[in-house]
């Protein structure tokens, strides 16, 4: 029993979800199902926050590893929660201006890393150590230099072999990976809604 | 049930069918040629209406669609723009006849109306436009459980060998050599994405590793449903290996549902725990490149797998082993070295032949179809079972 209901829960489930896909007439069935997902995935919110003060209260009593960053978590979820329940969230209020001046800066900062980081990458990428590196290096030097002016200052046609690069070998090789993985897609889920793959059960393989 | 999937095919050609057209002219309003008819490939409740206007009349200010049901009073359904040409009434009664005309108003008058235009919304019991999907789909769903059965009855499978996933024991075992935990970071997207589901399956599979070898595995999550998955994924993996003492809860853990704010989360543990071996599986965005050179500058050996296209090239620069899109997949089936799920693999493979075959084939057929013209015939017939709607 342990294994056979989640079996035949996920079989079914995931019966109804093709079905609905190919079947307008049940459709609606397929909503209801991704409705019921919506409501579980709201409930496991206050699942979510319940572990990250649970983790965060744990290593403050019990003085773990890094604990001094622990009260500034608990402190910042407190007062987000806070402030929004006690003021509401609309514009101009304590909760949107800590999201609009806290939040979104400290989001922007993160992302603003990805310029440094593509840099070092890039560095390491395009080192000419062998014949393909040494490929990928031309054709990323070419590309760049094709979406600045400079380059079809240069020569005319760099912009275009640029633009081919980028719609054919580039496409294509997007495509193929799409494709791979759109057919590892229909086998994973083949393997899970007729219950080949049980492994997240608990291994009863 | 593989049997399902053609009988679809069967009943969608036996019950296609159609609400019904009607369509009159009426020389003499703006609006000409109205035609009502049941929206396609719809759950019912739907009519669309299409409608062609005077070319040498005056344009009115505004056009009102009105709607009168079975011998009902005109009821106005919604303003139209004079330079309007379709629109979808929905939310309609199935099997109820809808009858409509549109009122061209000029000045605050109203002008004279359309002819009428009448349709039924019913049900459609396959959707036409996806036939040719659900063809391919019988044919590669057919194709993996041929292979499956093939592998059940011990035939023996050559799988190529998947650098990414061999190293996953080296990989754990550096870890409890070094001393320090394994990281896994199965993604930023919730347990409706198939590569989280993905990522969870494997998931398991290193937590059974870790299990053996004794090595602390910290997995933050973004989502709280896949923490909730995780932490019982990783229990049942302890258990089976016989060392649910060396199951920690905790360390599976709710981070944020923010993107960047978890990208900073786990850069976090990173740089503070030092993990000697990370993980990165499932679905990522523009966190992916954060994350792994995050990695790589605390020395960790990484193994990063996602079918995100775009965010493939990040992780091959940045980590030590990349699962390229369909291997993501196939990570589960790999490790686990079950004749059964390598068949499923095999399968895989065959499918990936049979689209290779219709593509060249597609190739071959449009560039003769310009001198040929049965060719074209095959190329459009290729292109119409490759399509959906």
């Amino acid at each position: 029993m342990r294994l056979a209901i989640p079996l035949m829960i996920t079989f079914v489930a995931g019966m109804i979800m093709i079905f609905q896909f190919f079947v307008p007439a049940t459709q609606s069935i397929g909503e209801t199902l991704q409705e019921w997902y919506m409501i579980v995935a709201s409930f496991a919110i206050f699942l979510g926050s319940v572990n990250l003060l649970y983790v965060h209260t744990h290593r403050i009593r019990f003085k773990g590893r890094n604990w001094k960053y622990s009260p500034v978590t608990i402190i910042g979820f407190a007062a987000m929660i806070i402030t929004g329940l006690v003021f509401g969230i609309e514009p101009g209020k304590p909760f949107d201006y800590m999201f609009t001046q806290m939040m979104v800066p400290m989001g922007a900062t993160m992302f603003s890393l990805l310029a440094f980081f593509v840099a070092s990458a890039a560095f390491r990428a395009f080192r000419a150590s062998n014949w393909r590196a040494t490929l990928l290096l031309i054709s990323a030097f070419v590309v760049m230099l094709g979406r600045v002016p400079i380059g079809a200052m240069i020569w005319g046609k760099i912009p275009l072999i640029s633009e081919w690069i980028m719609q054919y070998p580039n496409m294509a090789g997007q495509r193929a990976v799409m494709i791979g993985a759109a057919m590892g897609m229909v086998a994973t889920s083949l393997r899970m809604i007729f219950g080949i793959e049980r492994s997240y059960l608990g291994g009863a393989d | 049930m593989l049997f399902v999937l053609p009988l679809l095919v069967f009943a969608g050609v036996l019950f296609a069918q159609s609400g019904g057209v009607t369509s009159e002219e009426n020389s003499g309003s703006f609006v000409q040629s109205l035609t009502a008819e049941d929206a396609r490939n719809d759950a019912g409740g739907g009519i669309d209406l299409t409608w062609t206007v005077a070319a040498d009349a005056a344009l009115p200010d505004s056009m009102v669609l009105e709607r009168s049901c079975e011998g009902e009073d005109w009821a106005p359904v919604c303003t139209l723009a004079p330079i309007d040409s379709r629109k979808t009434d929905g939310e309609l009664e199935n099997g109820q006849e809808y009858s409509y005309r549109i009122v061209p108003w000029t000045d605050g008058t109203a002008g004279q109306p359309s002819a009428l235009a009448a349709a039924v919304p019913i049900k459609q019991w396959i959707n036409s436009g996806r036939i040719g999907m659900l063809i391919i789909l019988t044919i590669i769903s057919l194709v993996i459980f041929y292979y499956i059965e093939q592998g059940k009855r011990g035939k023996d499978l050559y799988i190529r060998r998947i650098a990414g996933l061999t190293a996953v024991e080296d990989a754990v075992g550096r870890a409890t050599e070094m001393g320090r935990p394994v990281l896994y970071i199965p993604g930023i997207m919730d347990m409706d994405d198939i590569q989280t589901i993905a990522s969870m399956v494997i998931l398991g599979r290193v937590a059974m590793k870790t299990a053996e070898y004794g090595s602390p595995l910290l997995v933050p999550t973004c989502r709280s449903v896949v923490m909730s998955v995780a932490q019982e994924i990783v229990k049942e993996s302890y258990l089976q290996v016989g060392r649910p003492d060396a199951y920690q809860r905790e360390s599976i853990n709710y981070i944020t549902d923010d993107q960047f704010g978890y990208a900073a989360g786990v850069d976090g543990i990173m740089v503070r725990q030092k993990p000697a071996a990370i993980f990165m599986l499932g679905t990522f965005y523009a966190e992916s490149l954060i994350l792994a050179e995050t990695g790589r500058s605390v020395g960790a050996i990484q193994i990063a797998g996602t079918a995100m296209p775009s965010q493939i090239p990040f992780f091959i620069a940045a980590c030590d082993y990349t699962l390229i899109g369909e291997e993501l997949f196939a990570a589960s089936a790999y490790l686990s070295k079950e004749p059964k799920l390598l068949g499923s693999l095999r399968g895989q493979d065959a499918a990936k032949l049979f689209f290779m075959v219709v593509i060249v084939l597609g190739v071959l057929t449009a560039t003769l179809g310009e001198a040929w013209a049965p060719a074209a015939k095959v190329a459009e017939f290729l292109k119409t079972i490759t399509s959906v709607e």
